[in-house]
């Protein structure tokens, strides 16, 4: 399945468009820890882009940078053409950008349903009060939103899970409600935190399909973190490699796959 | 419905033509989409498939032609069957799970020009097989996602499909009246579908049915269950399979009743009790596992509740298929039962789904009579029926109040049914029955005898005094013993198994003196009495060794002997001596087919000492078997395994007692 799909995506059908997010000279330090020194790297519109790397070498915090919930000391973030130094997270997500976690921060207790209903609230505009009323402007803007979350269930196969209280979930699906609330958002740019951790094989192909069908049905700009080297490389258009906090490679899977520092830094090296 | 038209309602498209003249407005389909019901009445199905099949029409399908259908049970592709067999085509509906290499041969055997397919997968499915399918041409599909990048040269939406014949039956009445003229033009004994037997044994064969046929066997069984367009079903069996193309297709448009088609596989259990059909089929499979989980929620929930479900669990039990069969009752007990339905089985048939079932069937396999009996004390009315492909379904049907565990009831109307003498091999000859197997003369002349009757394969008796039909197992797995009586071990096998207690036995007798079985004990449900009765055990091995649970096990032996006893038939067959296995059987070790069922012989090989040990009177014998683990590993499992002899009882004449 897998293997018939993704050739189709990855071999230059959809054009790649502009500049949509530039990182310039990013530095981030927790005190006297460098997480990140002096990273740059681009993601172009409608692309599929990996930032891989061996454990601490700064890949999360760099999502972290990406989305506000990090302030670099150094540096800066262009995000379709503006240039900013601080961003919060709110700021982030209402310029489209949305984002799962390396561990699922789902609402454990809400169904599956309410969990990707809350992706829509930064798109909700009636206030307390009609809420309130429930009946009138609210129930109709609700009903609207219902249709685009139904929309998704429907697109990610969640369809049996609707009214499951997540916390009863498997985590494989549980990943996947996720994915379902940050698509809720509409974003422009997804960014996703090791999206298959933990997952068998079988779900691991089914999120790669639901990856690259967001990314070729919607035109969703992705960014992913992920350790499986083999979806990695099927998944992404081009993919950015960290070590130490440091870039060491960035480049089309291909190109990155024969680089020797991404080698040693994966293999380890004689000293 | 007018009896005088039915000369002329001899095709499927003019049973739909009718529903949307006389019952235009009423719901014919029903899907969950996005969360919420879409339903559409028969006048507007009639009008989506003249669109549809003006737009086939358009695509070069012609007369004759096969379409294949593969995929879930959607409204899209029922009205694909339905568009074909208006335009004289014939759809061919594939099972959708099935792996490339069977969907293949199907599609190469039918000659398959058009495809219409539920989404990608399929689709994808196809086009891996696409170069052994040389004649298959243009594909549908019903849901397009993922296949925005395809060539969409030969392959169409639907939807679009659609929306061009509605273009082009826009354009003047020339094209409505040429579509007119192709319904009319259908008669009875036009083929109206193939559909591929799963063949257990060898390659699928493709049973040819005809439309008169069909809808004559149709027609009979809305009768004989009194259904109507009052009626809805939930369509969640397999459209390649005849019991959804009889239950819900060709009945529904007999009888005009509305189909409901669930959202997804895995929510046909949630769709089933929104919708609350009123006529339901399940194999036997679906209402045991149906049960457990009942069983397991109860145990789970509150005191107070699980006393309650129990205590009138229990007076349903004495009551309830005596209320429901119009038995004579103490008046005490009816409003006892009336308590348990208000307090609990009318909000457990609410969950299961079952509230509005009027009639319900099961059939495939033997049902246990417990679980058989657990839903008729519900007030449900559930019954058999024995059936095959090659009847267009009905064999068999229990009437109401004719209702057993044991028998799959006697013939229903126009169906003639006789018995082979030698073999007890049963032979039909049913209303629907089919005209052949498609492009395989030999096989379709193995099957029919030259009098026109149907081989089944499978053996049975008629019950004396009832007339009443007993299946009791594959004629060609029935034998006989040295005294020449009849021997059937999967009959012997499957009442053994009724019992929780037994998870799986072998029978063996063929050319013997007597019925010896091996058996193994049910883990669960035999370590759930350890726990009970403090009996300490460290292993399968050791439990199933306790003399304790032999005892147990002989007294269901005991139970099945008896009950072998009150059938002529059958109580020669009585089980003289049994043992219990040190091991479960296990697919892993070749002693299972992958699809759980025993490989009798090769068992018998396998544990050669101990079948001898069965027969030679001796008290215990000793085996050592090697054994693959999960992980691959291989072992060997020595022990000493006990027999016992069983109570034989003498042979009764009374019939009815029985189980």
């Amino acid at each position: 399945m897998m293997l018939h799909v993704s050739p189709q995506s990855t071999s230059g059908a959809i054009a790649k468009g502009e500049v949509l997010l530039n990182v310039e000279n990013v530095s981030l330090r927790f005190g006297g820890v460098k997480a990140i020194s002096d990273v740059s790297f681009d993601i172009r519109k409608g692309e599929v882009r990996a930032i891989i790397g061996p454990n601490g070498a700064g890949k999360t915090s760099m999502l972290n940078c990406i989305n506000g919930f990090y302030f670099p000391q150094e540096g800066h973030i262009t995000y379709k053409g503006v240039r900013r130094q601080k961003v919060r997270p709110h700021e982030a997500a209402s310029s489209g950008i949305a984002r799962t976690f390396q561990n699922v921060a789902l609402f454990k207790g809400m169904t599956t349903l309410d969990n990707i209903m809350t992706g829509r609230t930064l798109k909700m505009h009636k206030g307390l009060f009609w809420q309130l009323l429930r009946h009138g402007p609210a129930m109709t803007e609700e009903i609207k939103h219902r249709r685009k979350v139904e929309d998704i269930i429907d697109f990610l196969e969640i369809k049996a899970i609707r009214k499951v209280p997540v916390g009863k979930l498997p985590y494989g699906l549980q990943k996947r409600v996720e994915l379902g609330r940050a698509l809720a958002m509409e974003p422009e740019l997804l960014l996703l935190d090791e999206p298959m951790a933990g997952m068998n094989l079988e779900e691991k192909e089914d999120m790669c399909r639901f990856i690259l069908d967001v990314n070729q049905q919607f035109g969703t700009t992705i960014a992913l973190i992920e350790h499986d080297m083999g979806v990695v490389m099927d998944l992404s258009d081009r993919v950015v490699v960290l070590e130490y906090g440091r870039k060491i490679a960035d480049g089309t899977p291909d190109v990155v796959k024969a680089d020797q520092k991404v080698i040693d830094a994966y293999l380890g090296v004689a000293h | 419905m007018a009896q005088s038209a039915t000369d002329k309602l001899d095709t499927f498209p003019k049973l739909l033509r009718r529903n949307a003249a006389s019952r235009g407005s009423r719901t014919a389909f029903r899907h969950k989409d996005l969360g919420i019901w879409q339903s559409w009445t028969w006048a507007e199905v009639y009008e989506i498939v003249r669109a549809y099949a003006v737009g086939m029409k358009s695509l070069g399908l012609v007369r004759g032609d096969k379409v294949a259908i593969v995929g879930a049970n959607r409204p899209k592709l029922y009205w694909s069957m339905m568009a074909a067999q208006m335009l004289g085509a014939v759809p061919v509906p594939v099972y959708s799970d099935a792996i490339a290499d069977e969907l293949a041969y199907v599609l190469d055997h039918a000659e398959v020009r058009f495809a219409t397919v539920q989404d990608q997968e399929q689709v994808d499915k196809l086009l891996s097989v696409s170069e052994r399918v040389p004649r298959l041409k243009t594909m549908l599909y019903d849901w397009g996602r993922g296949l925005r990048d395809y060539d969409h040269t030969h392959l169409h939406p639907i939807e679009a499909v659609i929306a061009q014949g509605r273009a082009r039956l826009s354009e003047g009445p020339d094209v409505g009246a040429a579509l007119d003229a192709e319904i009319d033009s259908g008669a009875g004994d036009d083929l109206s579908i193939i559909l591929y037997t799963s063949g257990t044994t060898g390659r699928s064969k493709g049973v040819m049915l005809t439309a008169g046929r069909s809808i004559a066997a149709a027609t009979d069984t809305v009768a004989f269950d009194h259904l109507s367009d009052q009626d809805e079903v939930l369509a969640y069996l397999p459209l390649a399979w005849v019991g959804d193309h009889y239950l819900n297709f060709a009945q529904g448009l007999v009888a005009g009743f509305c189909t409901a088609c669930p959202e997804s596989a895995d929510t046909a259990q949630a769709d089933l009790k929104e919708i609350g059909p009123t006529f339901y089929f399940a194999p036997p499979r679906v209402f045991e596992n149906l049960l457990t989980r009942v069983m397991i929620r109860m145990e789970d929930a509150g005191s107070l509740k699980r006393r309650m479900f129990h205590h009138y669990i229990a007076v349903a039990k004495q009551w309830g298929e005596k209320i429901l069969n119009g038995q004579e009752v103490p008046l005490s007990a009816r409003l006892s039962y009336g308590l348990g339905n208000l307090l609990v089985y009318a909000p457990l048939k609410n969950a299961l789904g079952f509230s509005k079932v009027r009639t319900a069937y099961t059939a495939g396999e033997a049902i246990g009579p417990e679980l058989f009996s657990f839903y008729r004390s519900l007030g449900m009315n559930l019954k058999q029926l024995y059936g095959q492909t090659e009847a267009f379904l009905y064999v068999t049907a229990q009437p109401d109040g004719q209702i057993r565990a044991d028998t799959v009831g006697p013939a229903t109307p126009n169906v003639e049914i006789r018995i082979e003498d030698g073999t007890g091999e049963v032979l039909y000859k049913s209303p629907g029955q089919f005209v052949g197997y498609f492009k395989d003369a030999e096989k379709t002349a193995e099957t029919m005898t030259p009098d026109g009757f149907v081989r089944t394969g499978d053996a049975g008796f008629f019950e004396v005094g009832t007339g009443h039909l007993k299946i009791i197992d594959r004629a060609k797995d029935v034998s006989k013993l040295k005294s020449g009586d009849l021997f059937a071990p999967k009959y012997i096998e499957n009442r053994l198994k009724f019992y929780p207690n037994i998870k799986e036995v072998v029978a063996f007798g063929q050319g013997e003196d007597f019925v010896t079985v091996f058996i193994n004990i049910d883990l669960t449900a035999v370590g759930n009495w350890a726990e009970r009765n403090n009996v300490v055990y460290g292993s399968y091995q050791e439990l199933a060794g306790h003399p304790d649970v032999y005892s147990i096990i002989a007294a269901h032996v005991d139970a099945v002997n008896a009950q072998l006893a009150a059938e002529p038939a059958m109580a020669a067959a009585q089980v003289r001596r049994f043992l219990i296995l040190h091991k479960e059987l296990d697919a892993d070790d070749g002693e299972l087919t992958r699809t759980q069922k025993v490989r009798r012989g090769f068992v018998g090989e396998r544990y050669a000492p101990l079948v001898k040990a069965l027969y030679d009177g001796s008290a215990e014998a000793d085996i050592s078997t090697e054994v693959t683990f999960e992980d691959g590993r291989k072992g060997v499992i020595s022990a000493r395994v006990k027999v016992r002899d069983a109570t034989q009882f003498p042979a009764t004449t009374t019939a009815g007692k029985a189980a």
